[in-house]
């Protein structure tokens, strides 16, 4: 690991003014940064440490939740109000990761956290356009059981390996950032980039800013779940992951989100899939041939075709568990 | 600037890459945090920090400024084991040992969780209280890997100390 300088920042205005310039890096629970510094991806000259900032979960005006960027992924996953009143974002977390690990993570850091493809880790033995624009990508013809089904790029086929970011995107949580040019909010489907001919671009964050709090509008599901299928029971990203909310009414579908983790370079909402299912009959036949539709751009690889038929069959139990009379 | 770990008070390193592993293993000599995978994979450095549960690998001392740490040299010893050290003893909770220190601070700190009413991903009510099971022990120790295959053991050993602050 490099010399790297250390600072702990006390407020926004100071955090942004000590990450400004140079190769500064923020720091949150350092899950994933030292980890990266450790193996030479990430190179910081300086490290501010935002852990210090706001990690307060409270409730807004209009009756939904704003959780501070340094609150602990297991402390929201704990929180009563996300417990009861967002299932989805509560097992989410408590799906990624291990214990140690959610009591260290920040939830701004679980959102600028980079894909975990053995590719873009191995410095010294791999080629990786998002680690080294232009050098190439060794994950294209090489083991990619783990890599992207849809959304990816020639250049660059690495999934964003969160959880807690696919229940924020099927449910329409807003980002809020602060930086030198001012505050601003994206909402968290935009929050990701694809990776086009850019994989090295991962978010709209832009220097200078950095993650204050994340925004969650009122619920707006009856119920809502994550489910998540890996290469063991636990401890393991995922393979196909799904985060679904539902209200159904008369047997119709009144309100529906849906968004997959594990399948795209970023937490994939399924706008197509929704917009189907959306006044439509809940049966799993409407909730296969929605995801057939969601799915039909998707170009998989020898090594993750079976994805699509695991996000199907996955999606279909989540949302026949949601529909049925049991809870 | 200082940590206290078990108890005392230890100065932050001047170099922001000392790792809270290394700084108790090469520098404090407290070498019952084991260097595992040094990735956050394995669970083996696992301490507890103001009384959770933590990796110490992935952890940079100069973050611990002001905060407790604990490691298994401050849970127990030989005159005055744990609970858990003696219920692994029992069970057979381990073959060479390497991973114990960190399963055992691990499982101190999932009774507490389990306690305060902390669901995990198996819990099938959020809301409810939890119920200790075999099930909800194997989820919450999942990030302690025992490349022995000790884990029945380890589990038994847990259920057995669950049950008896359950009595």
């Amino acid at each position: 690991m490099n010399p790297v300088s250390y600072q702990r920042a006390s407020s926004i205005d100071q955090a942004i003014q000590m990450a400004a310039g140079g190769r500064g890096r923020l720091l949150g629970g350092g899950t994933n940064l030292v980890d990266l510094m450790r193996k030479g991806v990430e190179r910081p000259s300086s490290l501010v440490d935002v852990t210090t900032l706001s990690d307060a979960i409270e409730e807004t005006s209009e009756g939904g939740l704003l959780i501070g960027a340094a609150a602990r992924n297991s402390a929201v996953a704990a929180h009563l109000q996300i417990r009861s009143r967002y299932p989805m974002l509560a097992r989410s977390i408590l799906a990624g990761a291990s214990a140690q690990i959610r009591n260290m993570a920040t939830v701004g850091g679980n959102l600028m956290q980079r894909t975990r493809c053995l590719y873009f880790q191995d410095v010294a033995g791999a080629r990786c356009n998002r680690r080294a624009p232009g050098s190439g990508c060794d994950a294209a013809g090489g083991f990619n059981r783990y890599h992207a089904i849809i959304g990816a790029s020639p250049a660059c086929i690495a999934t964003h390996p969160s959880d807690m970011c696919v229940a924020l995107a099927a449910l329409d949580a807003r980002i809020q950032v602060a930086g030198t040019r001012g505050a601003r909010t994206i909402p968290i489907v935009d929050f990701h980039r694809l990776p086009g001919e850019r994989p090295d671009l991962e978010t709209e964050i832009e220097p200078g800013e950095l993650i204050v709090a994340v925004e969650i509008p009122p619920p707006r599901f009856a119920r809502s779940t994550y489910r998540k299928v890996r290469d063991r029971a636990s401890y393991a990203f995922a393979l196909v992951s799904v985060a679904a909310g539902l209200t159904v009414r008369a047997g119709r579908i009144e309100e529906i989100g849906i968004a997959f983790g594990g399948v795209a370079p970023k937490p994939w909402r399924a706008f197509k899939a929704e917009t189907a299912l959306r006044g439509g009959p809940a049966t799993s036949q409407a909730f296969e041939a929605a995801l057939a539709d969601e799915l039909a751009d998707a170009t998989p690889l020898p090594g993750n075709a079976f994805k699509i038929e695991l996000a199907q069959r996955t999606l279909s139990a989540v949302l026949t568990e949601l529909s049925g009379s049991d809870r | 600037m200082a940590i206290r770990i078990n108890g005392t008070d230890v100065a932050v390193p001047d170099d922001a890459r000392v790792s809270l592993l290394d700084l108790l293993r090469e520098r404090l000599h407290l070498t019952g945090s084991k260097v595992g995978c040094n990735q956050g994979a394995c669970g083996a450095c696992t301490i507890l920090v103001d009384g959770e549960r933590a990796l110490s690998c992935l952890t940079l001392a100069v973050q611990m400024d002001g905060r407790s740490v604990t490691t298994i040299e401050g849970l127990g010893s030989a005159e005055d084991p744990h609970a858990l050290q003696t219920a692994f003893i029992e069970h057979d909770g381990f073959q060479c040992g390497y991973c114990t220190p960190g399963q055992i601070c691990a499982a101190a700190a999932m009774l507490r969780e389990i306690e305060a009413g902390v669901p995990s991903y198996v819990t099938p009510d959020l809301t409810a209280p939890v119920l200790v099971s075999r099930e909800e022990v194997r989820e919450r120790m999942s990030g302690n890997l025992c490349r022995c295959g000790a884990h029945n053991g380890i589990v038994d050993a847990i259920l057995q100390v669950a049950a008896e602050r359950a009595a």
